[in-house]
């Protein structure tokens, strides 16, 4: 959005009371829900933040593509396919709206691609599970986009105003995207009995995942306190997951699908829905790299980029040889 | 203006859906694996395009015939031999060059065609035409710049370009070739004559190759031929393995 | 091993006649003539444009932060260029 030299006009560093007084000058913006823009003076912990966060969600959405995309050649009829291809479409979009909005802070999306093509940075461990059946592709809009929409829609409100407008633009465009999953779900819970079990399938190996998208409980999470007093974030985690949860349930008792959990309840006095304990170890598997498709998910984006090596060469090549053309 | 005879429509109609849909296929294979995001973003919109055309043309066609077919009947259950594409849109992807060359080729072919067709007696298929022409125009232009840039970008995006070219070439000639159908529909008012394409084909291909500074390919080269007869290539059984397998496993279901 | 990056690109759409361009967003291109590609591809699938506008980044000169208070803070007393600084009557119109 902004080019990386422009970034940092003021490279003097401050003394240390003069940076208490910008930090808390900095706060006090904060505070009145003014946005920070890319060259305004922030703290280098809130840079950092920031840059491991959108980067961390661009990655989310470059890998994202690939369990949906598995399904692109072999979508059942010629209007599924069109909605996949755009939907899929769209979360490399989202992707390059994102590593733009990363970029203002003064990290070049190549020096993201490096971090995330070499294992060094995270990405979301919910795309490290196979697409098995069709009906996978409608629990990932179901639940995954349902999921990534209420994490989503309160950083169209974050401090930082790349990230934010960014984010305003992601929203709009994946308002269809969770309805389009939730349609195939539909079709396939009203279907054949193989189309059923498809769906119920695909929901018993979805669930506990989206459930994990939110990341781990308040008490555990290193970053959420720091935040939220940044307006990074503006919920925390399992305030976000309960919500999460009591919208999901009664969409999934509407279809006659059961959830692979016993202890699901609806707890009259308050109206949310309890459920059981997630199991963090699978999750820490996963972010370890242990999941099921770790290593296929970066094969393929390592393979995608190296092969694209000689392409952007010739680019370059191409454009030096007329420079009258930039 | 001659009387049109249905199962000739529905013939030609065909034709131009199956195209559409082979090709935009293909172009759907590389989601995921383009040499840059920006690039991901492009494919996939041709490959829409291509997909939306062949629906239009498809359900149109399904219409004609009168037997209640339904564009997805059409497209997922009819055998290698029933499809009438050229072989040029059936080809492999092969590395990005290859697949920017024949998405040049077809597209630059494409573009006069539905340009023509925009005038078709056959008023429907003049509005999917009208439609059809501006994306084609478009897959022209990228495909076009991405060929320059290739031709006359490094030793190896030039080398990868120009054996492109030679691989794809001889699937070219098929594109212009007239047939009886042809000639029926052209008397109709309703179809093109394809042969009368090829001049304008040829002169931009001429300008993109001379801009890339890429070897232009020989008139009286060696053509395949066939496929618009059903006579494919051995890919398009795979393509169509892939593609068609959901509704073959399961015929009773709805998606 | 990081290879060289293609220049970045700021993107300019015109949403309808009648309205300025405005900033959307950014992109990398190697040249003029694929960056209106790409801004096409990745800025307008939704009928967002009627114009675009691409311009290199680095050719873009931008306000310094800190010059903030001096840029913009004097404009802040003219009231008297706002319409609503000046008194009419009741009973006349049209001004």
């Amino acid at each position: 959005m902004y080019t990386q030299g422009l970034d940092q006009s003021d490279t003097r560093t401050p003394g240390p009371e003069e940076e208490a007084q910008l930090v808390q000058a900095f706060q006090a913006r904060i505070d009145a829900e003014e946005k920070i823009e890319p060259r305004d003076w922030m703290p280098d912990a809130y840079r950092r933040t920031l840059v491991r966060q959108i980067s961390q969600h661009a990655h989310s959405e470059i890998v994202g593509m690939l369990p949906e995309g598995n399904w692109i050649t072999r979508a059942p009829s010629l209007k599924r396919k069109a909605i996949l291809l755009a939907k899929v479409q769209d979360e490399a979009g989202h992707g390059l709206y994102l590593y733009s909005a990363a970029e203002t802070l003064g990290t070049s999306r190549q020096q993201m691609v490096d971090q995330l093509l070499s294992g060094k940075a995270k990405y979301s461990s919910i795309f490290n599970y196979p697409t098995l059946n069709w009906a996978d592709i409608g629990a990932i809009g179901w639940l995954v986009d349902g999921a990534a929409i209420m994490n989503q829609i309160p950083l169209c409100r974050c401090s930082y105003g790349p990230y934010s407008r960014a984010m305003v633009r992601v929203c709009k465009e994946e308002s269809f995207h969770q309805r389009q999953g939730y349609e195939i779900m539909t079709v396939m819970a009203r279907g054949t009995d193989a189309q059923r079990r498809m769906a119920q399938d695909a929901l018993e190996r979805w669930w506990w995942p989206s459930l994990m998208m939110f990341g781990p409980s308040d008490s555990d999470s290193a970053h959420t306190a720091q935040s939220m007093r940044w307006k990074i974030k503006r919920f925390t985690n399992d305030e976000l997951r309960q919500k999460f949860v009591d919208v999901t349930v009664p969409q999934g008792h509407f279809l006659g699908l059961e959830f692979p959990d016993p202890e699901l309840k609806l707890d009259e006095q308050t109206g949310h829905w309890n459920f059981g304990p997630i199991d963090w170890s699978e999750f820490k598997q996963v972010l370890e790299g242990n999941g099921p498709c770790n290593a296929e998910r970066m094969r393929a984006r390592q393979t995608a980029h190296q092969e694209g090596a000689w392409v952007r060469q010739a680019l370059l090549a191409h454009a030096e040889k007329h420079e009258d053309i930039r | 203006m001659a009387v049109c005879d249905q199962q000739d429509l529905f013939t030609y109609l065909l034709r131009l859906g199956d195209s559409g849909l082979v090709l935009g296929q293909r172009l759907s294979e590389w989601v995921g694996k383009a040499p840059m995001l920006e690039e991901e973003m492009a494919l996939a919109n041709m490959a829409l395009d291509l997909v939306g055309q062949s629906r239009m043309l498809l359900s149109y066609a399904a219409l004609v015939e009168g037997k209640g077919r339904t564009e997805d009947q059409l497209a997922m259950h009819r055998d290698v031999h029933e499809f009438t594409n050229p072989l040029l849109v059936e080809q492999p992807n092969g590395d990005f060059a290859h697949s920017m060359a024949r998405q040049y080729f077809y597209a630059s072919f494409a573009e006069r065609l539905f340009d023509k067709l925009q005038h078709s007696a056959d008023t429907q298929l003049a509005g999917i035409a009208a439609k059809a022409v501006k994306e084609f125009r478009y897959h022209a232009r990228h495909a076009g710049l991405w060929m320059v840039r290739l031709g006359d970008g490094t030793e190896e995006s030039r080398d990868r370009m120009i054996r492109a070219i030679q691989e794809l070439w001889p699937y070219t000639g098929e594109l212009f070739e007239t047939d009886e159908l042809d000639r029926r529909m052209l008397e109709a008012g309703i179809g093109v004559d394809l042969h009368v394409l090829r001049k304008s084909w040829r002169e931009d291909l001429d300008r993109v190759l001379g801009e890339a500074g890429l070897p232009l390919p020989a008139d009286d080269a060696w053509m395949h031929s066939g496929g618009r007869a059903g006579r494919h290539s051995e890919h398009l059984g795979h393509l169509l393995a892939t593609m068609q397998f959901l509704p073959r496993a399961y015929p009773d279901a709805g998606w | 091993m990081t290879e060289r990056e293609l220049p970045l690109w700021e993107v300019f759409i015109r949403s309808r006649t009648g309205l300025n361009h405005r900033h959307v967003g950014s992109l990398h291109a190697a040249d003029a003539a694929m960056a209106m590609q790409n801004a096409r591809d990745l800025y307008c699938r939704r009928q967002e444009g009627v114009s675009i506008w691409v311009v290199e980044s680095g050719l873009i000169h931008a306000s310094d932060p800190s010059d903030k208070e001096s840029l913009f803070d004097p404009a802040e007393d003219k009231i008297y260029r706002h319409p609503t600084f000046y008194d009419v009557p009741d009973g006349v119109e049209n001004i």
